[in-house]
């Protein structure tokens, strides 16, 4: 019964994910688990997952990063621009430097005057919507299909990867196998399922995603097994020591910061190239607050933060997919907070017991007597997401010792 | 604070000001518009008679809602969430003050009620979030925006749409005659002017109301000193959880007042256009005027100068988006200054103490 308690109080999380799997299986909902689905959650992930690697290099070093959304604005808005002025790639390149420049004046402004983190980040992401939109209507004056608050399509396009013999991508011009393809469509319970969610790995994959992915090893590599990773992580845990044992302590922050303002413009621009192919006012959509939402739910590890952009891009694909799947959302919230009610009730929380009881019952009585959810909640699905992830996941996080704390030279706090 | 250093402090914003109409003219000289030129057209259009009266009432809910984010930023609480929560309290507000007619003072103090329960009610839920489940607020407050938004689009266009109506655009009835609130142009004599918003005294009130509350309440003691020493205001046995919920919830109540002057005064009802951001320029002006209801009423006047002396640059040729850019500008640089200045306070008041302890 312990073990049962301990293993129910960790993986409590991932029942949704076998509830998705199970409600799948009807054939209205079967959206839920195609590759389509799964190509597109990826594709969702990547911005949220950069951004959350990005809010973890500053928050390593100590500096709690709010500015992470008007970074990624910086991101959309450069990476249109250099993928309209120079290609793709180049766009990619110029939106990065974009995020690191406002990553650069949030360093300067928390690590050099010690100004307030979370003041200084709103105030960054208030600078960043003010300059995008001001950047767009002077650099677009006499460009066709631009307008105040969207740029032209960008030149070109990063090119995608399909994995040959497995899921049918091609050698040379020759086509090979598309062998997961095959037992997607055999429709098997869950061997099929999760058929799908390899094929969404391995085909139609454009190079910059599997750029993104790489970057989680990378970051392990770079934050736990390198001089330079100790450092910075000992500068948010104790910088008074590390100064002592001749770290810079306001270089570590600035490199940590402006990591982070470069990948959260690699996942502005990502947004862009990768996806709308213009730059389009509000694109970002919160998917900045998002990935230090995922930060937190992964514990300041970058595979956690895999897994919790994993989470909250696939809220986010349904949401685009298929009204209709999100519609079984509603049973699987239901059965996931009836599954609640019993833990409650057994750890004699009678009151919660009793609260997640009432919601569940009326998720399901909701879900009994509809057909699909109306547009506009579909829309704010990320959004809830992360709140309902972030309620029952968030207890347990180990963060930074001196986290949000300004540190000046010479002063002990 | 000694005189002197109140004076040391009013530095800060100024010189903000300046750098930042530096940098707006390095940038306008980039763009090959003259500077000098185009503050000028601006200033001339800024203090025309019929301007001051649009400034005065643009900076109406910019100060209502810079005292929303203020009362959280006293105790270091980041309420980044009135924008959703003073949305949310206009559109019920809308709803409900157009379904009945009494005489206009109870109807307007009804839906003045109104809108702050719904408003505070939505706050809350942050304030729940941050104590039991240890969300940070700032996270919390941005989802419920998007949840907010979302929940305003579909109800304006099912529950609270205007019955039989051929309007083509989702909106709610009309508030009835009792619920709109007079201009106070006959008050101050300028009939020839556009209406001057009878909000304005709701908005001068709730700056003394909130001078009142911060400064010399026991509640407004909590605030101030968990923001400033947390550890010490817990072992004065301050509870921290109850003041967050509190503080989120007073905040709330401040927010729902933020649409109130444009619906009482001239929308007189919940449209899909009606006016957004004013939560997030909120946040602004409260760092522009460090908390203060003086301050932030500065502050709100000058975020509405700069919006509405901008309108003519088009005109001009200038692109009007400068003037975001501008506040932006401004904002970055007083929060850094503010910060310099607390700074030089503090080591000046250290080396005068050890000059009186030296004597």
């Amino acid at each position: 019964m312990k073990i049962f308690r301990s293993l129910s109080k960790r993986y409590i999380i991932f029942t949704p994910i076998l509830l998705v799997i199970v409600v799948a299986q009807v054939e209205t909902y079967s959206q839920l688990t195609t590759s389509g689905t799964f190509g597109a959650a990826i594709r969702l992930s990547i911005p949220i997952l950069l951004a959350g690697l990005g809010g973890l290099y500053s928050e390593k070093t100590g500096v709690v990063n709010i500015g992470l959304e008007g970074m990624m604005i910086m991101g959309t808005w450069f990476g249109a621009w250099g993928g309209f002025t120079f290609g793709a790639w180049q766009g990619v390149f110029i939106g990065m430097l974009g995020g690191a420049l406002f990553g650069l004046i949030h360093a300067i402004a928390t690590v050099s005057f010690q100004v307030d983190h979370i003041v200084s980040g709103v105030a960054i992401n208030i600078l960043a919507a003010g300059v995008a939109r001001f950047l767009n209507v002077i650099a677009y004056q006499d460009v066709a299909f631009a307008s105040s608050t969207a740029s032209p399509r960008i030149q070109g396009d990063i090119g995608k990867f399909t994995m040959p013999f497995l899921a049918g991508g091609k050698i040379g011009e020759r086509e090979t196998s598309n062998f997961i393809g095959s037992i997607e469509d055999l429709d098997i319970i869950l061997i099929s399922d999760f058929a799908g969610l390899l094929l969404g790995f391995l085909s139609n994959i454009s190079y910059l995603t599997l750029f993104a992915l790489a970057l989680v090893p990378v970051s392990i590599l770079v934050l736990w097994f390198t001089p330079l990773g100790l450092q910075m992580r000992s500068v948010g845990e104790y910088p008074a020591g590390s100064e002592s044992l001749g770290v810079n302590v306001y270089l570590m922050k600035y490199i940590g910061v402006t990591i982070s303002g470069a990948l959260s413009g690699l996942a502005g621009s990502y947004l862009v190239v990768a996806g709308t192919g213009t730059y389009l006012e509000g694109q970002t959509g919160g998917r900045g607050f998002i990935g230090l939402a995922s930060m937190l739910f992964g514990n300041y590890k970058p595979f956690g933060i895999l897994m919790g952009s994993g989470l909250f891009g696939f809220a986010d694909a349904l949401q685009l997919r298929s009204p209709q799947a999100v519609h079984g959302l509603l049973i699987i919230i239901s059965i996931f907070l009836l599954v609640l009610t019993f833990k409650s009730f057994f750890e004699k929380k009678y009151k919660a017991s009793f609260a997640s009881f009432i919601f569940s019952a009326a998720f399901l009585i909701w879900f009994l007597n509809s057909t699909s959810i109306p547009n506009q909640f579909v829309y704010f699905t990320p959004h809830i997401t992360t709140l309902i992830v972030l309620s029952f996941a968030n207890q347990r996080i180990k963060l930074p010792e001196k986290i949000g704390v300004p540190y000046k030279k010479g002063e002990i706090n | 604070m000694k005189m002197r250093f109140r004076l040391v402090s009013l530095s800060a914003p100024i010189i903000a000001l300046t750098i930042s109409f530096g940098l707006s003219s390095l940038i306008l000289l980039i763009i090959g518009k003259d500077p000098y030129e185009t503050f000028k057209i601006m200033f001339e259009y800024g203090i025309r008679g019929k301007s001051i009266v649009s400034i005065i009432n643009r900076s109406i809910p910019l100060y209502i809602s810079a005292i929303a984010v203020a009362v959280g930023f006293k105790m270091g609480l980041f309420n980044i969430g009135v924008e959703g929560q003073y949305l949310m309290g206009s559109l019920i507000a809308a709803y409900i003050g157009a379904q009945f007619s009494v005489i206009t003072p109870l109807h307007i103090l009804f839906i003045i009620i109104v809108a702050v329960t719904t408003s505070s009610l939505w706050a809350a839920i942050a304030g729940y979030l941050k104590v039991e489940k240890g969300i940070h607020e700032v996270i919390s407050t941005i989802m419920l925006n998007y949840i907010g938004t979302g929940l305003i689009a579909y109800s304006l266009t099912t529950i609270f749409d205007e019955p039989n109506s051929n309007y083509d655009l989702p909106r709610t009835k009309e508030l009835p005659e009792s619920g709109k609130m007079p201009p106070l142009n006959t008050l101050f004599n300028i009939e020839d002017l556009q209406d001057l918003h009878g909000f304005l005294v709701v908005a001068v009130l709730v700056g003394i109301f909130y001078y009142w509350l911060v400064w010399k309440t026991t509640l407004g003691f909590d605030l101030r000193i968990t923001g400033s020493n947390p550890i010490a205001a817990k072992f004065s046995g301050i509870n921290p959880n109850k003041l967050v919920v509190i503080a989120m919830i007073t905040s709330g109540g401040f927010a729902g007042l933020v649409g109130l002057g444009p619906l009482l005064g001239y929308f007189h009802r919940y449209t899909i256009d009606f006016p957004t951001g004013l939560g997030f320029a909120g946040i602004g002006v409260a760092l522009l005027g460090r908390n203060h209801p003086f301050g932030m009423a500065v502050g709100a006047l000058l975020f509405a100068f700069l919006q509405r002396s901008a309108q003519i640059l088009d005109l001009n040729d200038v692109p009007k988006e400068i003037e975001q850019m501008m506040q932006a500008f401004i904002l970055l640089i007083v929060v850094v200054f503010y910060e310099v200045i607390r700074r030089f306070i503090v080591k000046q008041q250290i080396k005068d103490a050890s000059k009186r302890t030296d004597e």
